[in-house]
């Protein structure tokens, strides 16, 4: 660190950021527009203007652009000196010549850093008479509402799409004050990541088009910290809620986890919450029954003397599973998962925990400079994590930017020097990735050539890895050249995860990663968690599902409950039909209708995330704490309440429990503080201090303003009284400071600009690697094709292929239809011309015709299905069968 | 007295073009020939520093300093590139036109000597895309000059190579800064980049580059074959060399002329462009294009060169001047002025793109009789928002020259607009 001085005060800086970057780490007010921490400086917009001084005794000093500055030890300057706050003021005024000045009716208003920004800088009076510019908005999709009008030219959107989100169809065309941000026509923004240009655009010409349609200021929504269940990274969202309805979901920053963005499954997906197809109230033989009536059956049910079989679920909170495995007794509880995938995952947390790889954070895979992906299309399995290997292969551009001495955050600067220099990302999956565009190589192959891949490089690393047999020269090069990549880098990371359905690819990444720690190189290793708490589920130590299957049956008066859970996703349809007909009762929880709720006999309505509290365990091992943003209405309960011990009146209670009876998950306690936490006596509110109409609201019905709900489980209040300090990371509700409406409040939390909460990074880590563990030995042989058959593989899908935001309308619009994808040369092997062509498959004897569609990356001999989007998606797989034209 | 013109004084008078064998004979290629036979490339760039050469372009950077920055030797970033700028857009500029029109090959040797002398690999010459018959004489040249081996592989024997290419751009102002050109080249925006890093260490693609004026490297043969000292011996004051000096507006011949640098301005504009036409009056000039400071009466001693011009309040900038008379109206011509500023600002940085607009608008009002009291506070206040520093690249500054210049030396003239509610050129 460095002393610089401001306005006459000796500050602590680091050198080596620029002087923006060096005020905001300070806490000083200092406005911008173009710079973004995570995207660096590049000098637009000129609204961090600051004198600069040369020495102690220069006194007229010059205006230079703070972002653009380094915060070279002893640098002098002013922020208050009058020249420079009138030039910040002027840039405001220059923006507001155009600006239309429609706060009260952009979705902007009240958290837009334009207004901030505009009264940080003191501009208020108008000096322009004449007209503004104005623009034709396009249609960009369901999730991103365009209004040009507002626009300030600060290119933030084009910055994030195209330089950091590696998308194509959003440009900057026009010059001056016209200069129009958009794409060449109206249509669907294609990059998965196009939500985060609502917060990263720092007016209204972004806003979310969900929010649109059930509108509510940020004052005026009650939020909470939580987690996105919608698959296995974890990312730390803040949801809010007015009058019953949850009204959007927006970045909670995690420097650890997801930093500044999130993917627009996560951003998108919450609108399942408010689906007409929500499980409202209890239901007893298809009838509606009170909460009481319910719990009544539930008692009877479970008292009964009958077994138990409890069935958990990867989308459910451990304390949840937990709850239920308590009731039902250990030997009793079931993953709820189809056996081959919960093996597969149970392994993958066996090689995290075993190391020596260490379980890779998002910030670990963005710092990594050298990657093997192996069997994932990242972009669509685990999405935000796509977003960090994109940036990864920067590293060695840092590497070339640092000899020439340009400072890392001159963005343009460096990305100019970078031209194609990339560190090496490699990536072997079964058909083409959306991050092919910035690997060095791609190696397309059926899942078992893809592990063989993997066992290679592991071997080419430590010859102590077993061998592959019979490779071609071809795949042995390859290996060759990704072995001497990973073990060339600084930071080498392997990724991979159960998108190929096999064993294999997993057992050949950790080869991977132990044969690097092993020979030296202290490697990163990320597994892919299919669902936000598959990792969690995976430590209850549950028994195979078959087993359920079987016990009932033998049984033949089993009281089967189903949690959170949709079975006919998971197995075969017949399996889970004979399974619950052969109980005597089935009880389901969950907070949507799906065809499992519509076999029970009890069903009860269990409040999705947004109404409950609990913990997940993402695919890093964090495990992370989401909390209720709003009370359920009605009968709704979380499942743990559902299911939960009689003496426990608190979610602490249950982790208490849960720490107790299960070591391996001791470490959830410190997840987040515990309900009897406070700041000075005081709770952590989850209403702003402007929240509005509180005594209005429910005057309808009566004028008597209702106590507000309390909160057994959190330190968190349904109040906007309450603590107006920072509480720790895990408990913030949302970004908010006086003087900054905006998400880029979240400047005013962090120790250092970009760097971890001042109240720690939320979550806890489950993993410690060790140096357990051994090679495994077994390598599959290479893929042979069948003559007259396909091997069937899931295709996974971002807008699709998982099963609570498939409900939300935004995601069902993007989601593909059911398809039967082949290359050209197989499908014409059947005769198929293309898409219009309709073809026939059987999967453990469930026939199913689905359309035709070319995909020219996949494997001769390999067909694919969108997973989770065909009736076929509770079958096993990869699955062999015939595919047959129909006429 | 008959000075030296060695730039032009080879053009053809009929319009036509000097061919490679005419170039030759009046010593063309000799620069190249001696500088890759008897010289390394620092000795070249130590030649080229030496003469005193300045960038003649607008901004008047030694070249030789220039070309010192970029790496050399074994270890520099490969390729390297040169760059010939020959977006001549700033307006009231027509030399680089001629010359590439007349003499193109002495661009070529030009630009194959700065090639050799920072070891460039490829060479660009970026030229707007009105430039029709630049283009088609300098494709031709180019060939003319692969076929007699002075561009491609090994030159001359010498173990150099250069390849050359024309780039014809879509045409911008902003191509004519070199950051922003190189943009264009890579076939981006033509915004501007931040400095540093500058051209020599990252210019196009990344890769070591230096751009130079059309005009700039048409004088290195001449430097390279018959030395410094005959050099700074074609000048009248201490910047060395001939300039091409032009003028444009109501004088009677308006034209280029290549004259000893330092020649007045007075003597430019009455022996050369035969002072002003019958009837009128000369009230001021911008001396080097648009983006220069108006001068008036009491400047018109002033020696043309880039030290001289600067203490008199401007800049000599491209050397070509644009004159006003006293019948065109002073308001009516900065108005004109901002509005190519306004429409040619990339969009970039704020004061730029939405400071020059505002301007445009204020002094279109005044012209429309609609003018305010406060406007001239407004474009002044204008005018020093765009200083250099404020902005990201010299658009807005080279714009607000001519308008802060306009309101001092024609202030009367703005007020009238707005107290009479006209424009008074106007019937």
């Amino acid at each position: 660190m460095g002393t610089i001085y401001v306005d006459g005060k000796a500050c602590e800086a680091n050198p080596r950021q620029n002087l923006l970057h060096a005020c905001l780490s300070l806490g000083l007010n200092l406005p911008y527009f173009c710079w973004h921490p995570a995207m660096g400086s590049v000098g637009a917009c000129r609204q961090c203007a600051v004198m600069q001084f040369k020495d102690a005794e220069d006194t007229r000093g010059r205006l230079v652009m703070a972002c653009m500055t380094p915060a070279t030890d002893g640098t002098r300057i002013s922020i208050s000196d009058p020249e420079a706050v009138a030039f910040r003021a002027g840039i405001i005024e220059g923006m507001m010549l155009n600006h239309p000045h429609d706060c009260p009716v952009c979705d902007e208003g009240g958290e837009c850093h334009l207004q901030d920004m505009t009264v940080m800088t003191g501009h208020d009076y108008r000096r322009s008479r004449f007209p503004k510019r104005t623009f034709h908005d396009q249609y960009l999709g369901p999730f991103v509402y365009h209004q040009m009008n507002r626009c300030i030219q600060c290119y933030r959107c084009v910055r994030f799409y195209r330089n950091y989100a590696g998308g194509n169809d959003l440009n900057s065309f026009g010059i001056t004050n016209g200069v129009f941000f958009g794409r060449d026509q109206d249509g669907v923004l294609e990059s998965e990541f196009a939500g985060n240009l609502v917060e990263v655009c720092p007016t209204g010409v972004f806003t979310d088009r969900t929010l649109r349609r059930h509108y509510t200021r940020k004052w005026d929504l009650q939020m909470a910290p939580s987690i996105c269940g919608q698959c296995g990274v974890g990312c730390n969202i803040t949801m809010g809620e007015r009058y019953g309805l949850l009204r959007r979901v927006v970045n909670r920053f995690n420097s650890e986890v997801n930093g500044y963005f999130l993917c627009d499954r996560g951003r998108y997906g919450y609108e399942f919450v408010n689906s007409e197809k929500r499980v409202r109230s209890a239901q007893f033989q298809g009838e509606s029954v009170s909460g009481e009536d319910a719990e009544r059956h539930l008692q009877t049910f479970t008292s009964g003397g009958k077994t138990l079989i409890g069935i958990g679920s990867p989308r459910a909170s451990l304390e949840a599973n937990f709850s239920l495995r308590r009731l039902v007794g250990k030997e009793n509880f079931f993953a709820g998962v189809a056996d081959s995938d919960g093996a597969r995952i149970r392994k993958m947390v066996e090689i995290l925990q075993a190391g020596p790889a260490h379980s890779a954070s998002l910030r670990d895979v963005e710092q990594s400079d050298a990657v093997l992906i192996l069997g994932e299309d990242v972009t669509n399995s685990a999405p935000r994590m796509a977003l960090s290997l994109r940036q990864s292969v920067r590293q060695e551009s840092f590497d070339t930017a640092q000899k020439l001495r340009v400072p890392l955050w001159m963005d343009d600067a460096v990305r100019e020097l970078a031209q194609n220099t990339r560190s090496p990302l490699f990536i072997a999956a079964p058909g083409a990735t959306r991050l092919d565009d910035v690997a060095a190589r791609t190696y397309r192959a059926a899942p078992d050539d893809v592990a063989r891949l993997g066992f290679a490089v592991a071997h080419e690393i430590d010859a102590k890895a077993p061998e592959v047999v019979g490779l071609s020269g071809e795949m042995r090069d390859l290996a060759h050249t990704i072995a001497t990549a990973l073990t060339s880098a600084k930071r080498p990371l392997v990724v991979s995860g159960p998108s190929c359905r096999s064993d294999a690819v997993i057992e050949s990444a950790a080869n991977v990663a132990r044969a690097l720690c092993e020979s030296g190189h202290p490697a990163g290793l990320s597994l892919i968690a299919p669902e936000c708490n598959s990792f969690g589920l995976a430590l209850m130590d549950a028994h195979p599902l078959s087993e359920a299957v079987a016990m009932s049956r033998n049984d033949g008066s089993a009281v089967v409950i189903v949690l959170e859970n949709d079975l006919y996703r998971r197995i075969p349809r017949k399996t889970v039909d004979n399974f619950f007909e052969s109980a005597e009762h089935v009880i389901v929880l969950d907070s949507l209708e799906t065809d499992t709720t519509a076999q029970a006999e009890l069903l009860l309505p269990a409040g999705p995330f947004a109404e409950s509290d609990g913990t997940v365990v993402s695919n890093e091992g964090r495990a992370q704490r989401f909390f209720q943003v709003f009370p359920s209405e009605g009968d709704v309960r979380e499942s743990w309440r559902w299911l939960g011990d009689a003496a426990w009146t608190s979610l602490d209670d249950v982790v208490t429990t849960l720490a107790q009876e299960m070591p391996q998950l001791a470490r959830v306690a410190g997840a987040a503080p515990s309900s009897t936490f406070r700041i000075k006596g005081a709770r952590v509110p989850r209403e702003s201090h402007r929240y509005s109409g509180r005594t209005a609201m429910t005057a309808n019905i009566s004028v008597v303003e209702p106590k507000p709900p309390t909160d057994p489980d959190s330190a968190l209040s349904y109040s906007m009284e309450g603590t107006q300090l920072q509480p720790p990371g895990a408990l913030q509700p949302f970004f908010w400071t006086p003087g900054w409406n905006s998400i880029q409040a979240v400047n005013k939390f962090q120790s250092e600009i970009g760097g971890e909460l001042k109240g720690g990074d939320p979550g806890v880590r489950l993993f410690d690697s060790s140096a357990a563990g051994a090679y495994f030995n077994t390598v599959p042989a290479a893929f042979a094709r069948r003559e007259a058959e396909w091997m069937v593989i899931p295709i996974e899908h971002i807008f699709g292929s998982e099963e609570l935001s498939l409900r939300a309308p935004g995601v069902a619009e993007l989601a593909p239809g059911p398809y039967l994808a082949l290359n050209a040369t197989d499908a014409a092997k059947i005769g198929g011309e293309g898409n219009a062509t309709e073809v026939e498959v059987e999967i453990g004897g469930v026939k199913q015709r689905l359309p035709l569609k070319l995909l020219p990356d996949l494997p001769a001999g390999v067909a694919g299905i969108p997973a989770g989007l065909t009736a076929l998606r509770g079958e096993e797989f990869p699955a062999w069968s015939r595919i047959e034209r129909m006429p | 007295m008959a000075s030296e013109r060695p730039l032009t004084q080879n053009i053809p008078t009929d319009g036509g073009v000097l061919s490679l064998q005419a170039y030759e004979q009046v010593g063309g290629f000799q620069g190249l020939r001696k500088a890759l036979r008897e010289m390394t490339p620092q000795q070249v760039q130590d030649e080229v520093k030496n003469s005193g050469l300045r960038g003649r372009g607008g901004a008047g950077f030694p070249t030789g300093m220039k070309w010192s920055f970029t790496p050399m030797g074994a270890d520099a970033p490969k390729p390297k590139y040169v760059v010939a700028n020959a977006d001549e857009m700033e307006p009231g500029t027509f030399k680089d036109r001629y010359l590439m029109e007349g003499n193109p090959h002495q661009l070529i040797e030009g630009l194959a000597l700065a090639g050799f002398a920072i070891e460039a690999d490829v060479a660009f010459i970026f030229i707007r895309g009105e430039y029709k018959l630049s283009q088609e004489r300098l494709l031709r040249a180019i060939a003319e000059a692969y076929s007699a081996g002075y561009l491609g592989h090994d030159i001359l024997k010498s173990g150099y190579s250069l390849e050359m290419y024309l780039h014809v751009s879509g045409g911008r102002y902003m191509c004519g800064e070199e950051t922003g050109l190189l943009n264009a080249l890579e076939g981006k925006r033509a915004n501007p980049r931040a400095k540093p890093p500058f051209p020599q260490v990252s210019g196009l693609w990344g890769k070591p580059t230096i751009v130079n004026n059309v005009e700039t490297l048409s004088n290195v043969p001449h430097i390279l074959e018959k030395g410094v000292t005959w050099y700074q011996g074609l000048s009248r004051s201490k910047d060395t060399g001939t300039k091409l000096y032009g003028a444009s507006g109501k004088v009677k011949r308006p034209g280029v002329w290549e004259l000893p640098m330092g020649t007045p301005m007075r003597e430019i504009l009455e022996e050369h462009a035969g002072g002003m036409r019958d009837g009128l009056r000369f009230r001021g000039v911008l001396p080097g294009g648009a983006s220069t400071d108006f001068l008036v009466e009491e400047h018109l001693d002033v020696p043309m060169d880039y030290t001289s011009v600067q203490q008199a309040g401007s800049r000599l900038g491209t050397g070509t001047m644009i004159v006003l008379d006293d019948q065109t109206c002073p308001v009516g011509m900065t108005a004109n002025l901002t509005h190519f500023f306004a429409q040619e600002s990339c969009g970039w940085c704020t004061p730029c793109w939405s400071g020059l607009k505002w301007a445009t608008k204020i002094l279109d009002a005044m012209e429309a009789g609609k003018g305010k009291p406060g406007d001239l506070e407004k474009l002044s206040y204008l005018s020093k928002f765009w200083s250099p520093g404020h902005t990201f690249c010299a658009l807005a500054p080279g714009a607000a020259e001519p308008v802060q210049s306009a309101l001092k030396f024609f202030r009367d003239d703005f007020e009238r607009h707005i107290h009479e509610q006209r424009c008074p050129w106007k019937s």
